[in-house]
């Protein structure tokens, strides 16, 4: 985001008039009063609103969660809302707006809310990562992408089918870094005629390719009984065309720093982002001096995506804490579980203004790891509760769960 | 908080502790008497809730929002649930050392942390009465699953169920922890009662009538769980501190089943004008052309309305009531939004305007505001009720149909106060006996708008597909694409 566009377009926190039932839980949950009521409407007023997202989740109509981009100076009056009884439609305002938003389009806007929605806060990138491009390819305006490859990297046999996909971009640009995504437009519609909805999946490789230089990228996608999206993804041949969007998401990215401590706790294919940054920085900066560590949850090691390819990644470059739930004759471990087992690593690390601490799995872990740091933290006389909104604020919090 | 502890609810604000079998955010692992009585009573709410709740689908899998803190984070956190093991917690909105008694004689007063002694009698049976509601209406809705026009409707359902599981659980802690051997026995006694039960039914009148079809359910939560909104909302403003932030949480979790009736009716409403576009009909009174496509015709959802919205006016009790008085003045009960009306909250020399039978007509009178206490909710219920009822007419407008839906007057068929030995009509005009039974079929739902309604209730458990009297909402749940399996029917 240049500064340019910052001052001069704001994204718009708006109420849908139309499925609003003004039950005033927005306004009761508002920590700094920006939203507001008449007789007709619930608002949002834009000097106010600071983006904390507080509301989003409470809302039980999903009214809440809708933006428009528009010219700041230009922004939609409290009084112009309450006259409302639908929503404007989003202005045309050219290629500038992307670069003020993670993305333009909703959809996408709401499923990274949702996915970023942990952090508890409003999200902010490591200061030292690089500038992402976002949102170059739309739905209108997608990519496409040729199948390169499509590997199971679970045993054979187990329950879950998680698969390492490879697309190919071939001469069209599609710029990522570690911590982004894409969208996948799944062919065909919905049992209501409209388009399926976009599907967002974690590039899973380094920002020069999942070959060096090879304009491709890796996914893990494991396949849903009935998930539309994971079933087209998991059933691609090599050589199928795929339409993509993207990339979206600007603030999941890793820290540039060669000292920045990495932390990275995940199960399942919330590994895709950390396969992509332990490649970075075996291939950037193999003997940098910043920590990389992995908690890594699966129910066994047959299940556990990239099992194999991780025991090569030597210690030295990725401290590998691999943990499983569902092995006869042991006891249940879940990566919280490992986490408290650490706690004295974990602690020094959480004291470090250099470390960075990333979540990445299904929404079910979040409070399972939160509570685990919030021990180890009270173990060491440190405070969870206002660490985290410090480590958000200097973008070394992040939370990423679907 | 340098102290290590396995006692999470010594965790920062808000957090709940799942290690006792009752989730919660009130300490109970170091309230051993409350702690026990609640494991006591536990057995028996499970054993009630399979053979009461949700008929057929006690093994499959529900996706649920679970209150798993009480910040705005932390309170719809979404997953596949099968009910009987959703984890029904007492949760209380955070405590603010600082809140005073609002309202009433103690006006200014520190907030009441114990009951006072004087008044046990009058808040056990506050919280007996709401109490009493919540699992009535799990039990008035338990079939209705079978008929699911959608799975997204029976997951709102299923939610609106286990949600007011969870609010019989909140005012069964209150009997629990605050008013001894008489709180067990009443929180024994919200298990026994039934709704619509001739020898045990339930304490009030709406909640013992049946809930036949889903257009029932969606006007039963847009009209009658909006009185239990405003009732919520009346008791948080309680000078007794654990009751007003029970309600403050309880009231949150209220606003999902507004939604469920207000989308419910209007999704229906939207059906209707659609399919008579698309038959070229226009008089929303054809009812044999409009009932041939398989959709509700307008004028049997305002009966629907007429109905629904007088039962549930019942609920505010007596417009003059010593009893609602000595609540507000004993600072128990307040009114709707008490803090943010601009007057003394004390009442004592006010006056409100009260609709009453006088003289062979209904006319406003001036009564003292405290007497008027019950009055004054039911206004603001009602203003509250227009606002919904405005929206449908939006979606009939916007349908390009002449047809507008109205709340009938107060005085039309009640059951409770000034107008219950009256009839009028909804319009408020005054009848006899014989005219109102004569006319009763135009206003209030008749044998063959009922049967007519029960031919429709057709399960459409699809993924992505809806029942052709209902229109697909406009976002799904948890910002859920069309096609979500919201309930697992089949597995488990």
């Amino acid at each position: 985001m240049t500064l340019a566009t910052e001052a001069t377009l704001l994204k718009q926190h708006l109420i849908d008039p139309e499925v609003c039932i003004r039950c005033n839980t927005c306004e009761a949950t508002c920590p700094v009063g920006a939203v507001t009521h008449d007789a007709n409407n619930y608002v949002v007023d834009p000097e106010k609103c600071n983006f904390c997202l507080d509301c989003i989740a409470p809302c039980p109509t999903g009214s809440i969660d809708n933006w428009r981009v528009v010219a700041r100076a230009k922004s939609y009056s409290v009084n112009e809302q309450f006259g409302w009884n639908e929503l404007p439609k989003q202005d045309d305002l050219g290629d500038d707006a992307a670069a003020a938003v993670q993305a333009v389009e909703d959809e996408v806007e709401k499923l990274l809310a949702s996915a970023h929605a942990g952090t508890g806060g409003k999200a902010v990138a490591p200061l030292s990562a690089s500038k992402p491009a976002i949102n170059l390819y739309r739905r209108d305006k997608a990519a496409a992408a040729a199948v390169q490859g499509n590997f199971r990297i679970t045993a054979a046999g187990t329950e879950s089918d998680i698969r390492h996909i490879v697309l190919s971009f071939g001469a069209t640009q599609f710029p990522v870094l570690e911590g982004q995504s894409i969208g996948i437009v799944p062919p065909g519609v919905q049992a209501n005629g409209k388009p399926h909805d976009i599907r967002l999946y974690s590039v899973a490789s380094a920002r020069d390719g999942e070959k060096r230089n090879g304009n491709n990228v890796g996914l893990t996608i494991k396949r849903v009984q009935n998930g539309v999206g994971s079933n087209y993804m998991c059933d691609l041949k090599v050589g199928d065309k795929v339409q993509a969007t993207g990339p979206f998401g600007a603030t999941f990215l890793m820290p540039n720093d060669a000292n920045a401590n990495v932390v990275m706790i995940c199960t399942g294919t919330g590994s895709a982002p950390f396969r992509a940054f332990t490649e970075r920085r075996r291939r950037a900066a193999p003997g940098a001096p910043g920590k990389f560590v992995l908690f890594f949850g699966a129910r066994t090691p047959e299940e556990l995506p990239y099992f194999g390819p991780l025991q090569k990644v030597p210690n030295a470059i990725l401290e590998k804490h691999l943990v499983f739930s569902r092995i006869s004759g042991a006891d249940k471990e879940y990566v919280q579980d490992r986490v408290r087992k650490r706690a004295d690593d974990v602690a020094a690390l959480l004291a470090s203004a250099q470390t960075h601490i990333y979540i990445c799995g299904l929404k079910g872990m979040e409070n399972g790891v939160e509570e685990s740091l919030a021990d180890v933290c009270r173990k060491h006389g440190l405070d969870w509760s206002k660490l985290k909104p410090d480590m958000r604020a200097q973008g070394r919090f992040h939370v990423e769960t679907y | 908080m340098t102290q290590t502890t396995s006692n999470m609810s010594a965790s920062p604000a808000g957090a709940v502790d799942y290690t006792t079998k009752i989730p919660n955010n009130v300490n109970l692992a170091s309230d051993n008497r409350v702690l026990k009585a609640l494991e006591q009573w536990h057995p028996g709410y499970i054993d009630w809730w399979k053979t009461m709740g949700p008929e057929g689908f006690q093994t499959s899998d529900v996706y649920l929002r679970t209150a798993v803190s009480i910040d705005p984070k932390g309170w719809a956190k979404f997953d596949y649930v099968k009910m009987p093991e959703y984890r029904w917690g007492i949760l209380l909105a955070p405590e603010d050392g600082e809140r005073r008694v609002n309202f009433g004689a103690h006006k200014g007063e520190k907030a009441w942390n114990e009951v006072p002694g004087e008044y046990r009698a009058m808040l056990r049976r506050l919280v007996v009465i709401q109490g009493d509601t919540e699992p009535a209406s799990v039990e008035q809705q338990r079939f209705l699953g079978k008929t699911a026009p959608s799975l997204y409707d029976m997951r709102n359902l299923f939610q609106i169920n286990v949600e007011e599981g969870r609010h019989l659980w909140a005012m069964v802690y209150l009997l629990h922890k605050y008013f001894g051997k008489d709180g067990r026995e009443e929180a024994d006694g919200l298990l026994q009662r039934r709704s619509g039960d001739v020898d045990k039914p339930r304490m009030l009148g709406a909640f013992n009538e049946e809930t036949p079809d889903w257009l029932s359910l969606f006007m039963f939560t847009f009209f009658t769980d909006r009185d239990g909104k405003m009732q919520l909302e009346s008791l948080a403003q309680s000078g007794f501190d654990p009751m007003s932030r029970t309600c403050r949480f309880m009231l949150t979790e209220e606003a999902h089943h507004m939604f469920v009736g207000e989308t419910g009716v209007g999704r229906t409403i939207e059906r209707t004008c659609e399919a008579m576009k698309a038959a070229g009909i226009e008089d929303p009174f054809d009812l044999p052309r409009i009932r041939a496509l398989g959709v509700i015709d307008l004028p049997t959802i305002q009966k629907k309305a007429n109905l629904h919205y007088s039962l549930s006016l019942d609920l505010f009790g007596s417009e003059v009531s010593t009893n609602a008085a000595n609540f507000y003045n004993a600072g128990l009960k307040g009114r709707f939004m008490e803090t943010k009306i601009e007057d003394d909250h004390l009442l004592t020399g006010a006056t409100y305007p009260v609709l009453k039978y006088i003289d062979g007509q209904i006319r406003t009178v001036d009564e003292p505001a405290l007497t008027a206490i019950n009055m004054r909710l039911r206004d603001d219920y009602s203003k509250d009720c227009q606002g919904g009822v405005s929206r449908w007419n939006r979606i009939i407008e916007k349908a390009g149909i002449k047809f507008a839906l109205t709340l009938p007057n107060v005085a039309f068929n009640r059951a409770i106060g000034e107008f219950k030995s009256i009839e009028a009509s909804p319009e408020g005009k005054l009848l006899t006996a014989e005219q109102w039974m004569q006319a009763r079929d135009q206003w209030l739902p008749s044998k063959a708008d009922g049967d007519y309604i029960a031919s429709l209730m057709q399960p459409c458990w699809e993924r992505g597909k809806f029942a052709n009297w209902i229109a697909a909402p406009k976002i799904g749940i948890d910002n859920k694409g069309g096609d979500f399996e919201y309930v697992k029917v089949h597995r488990g």
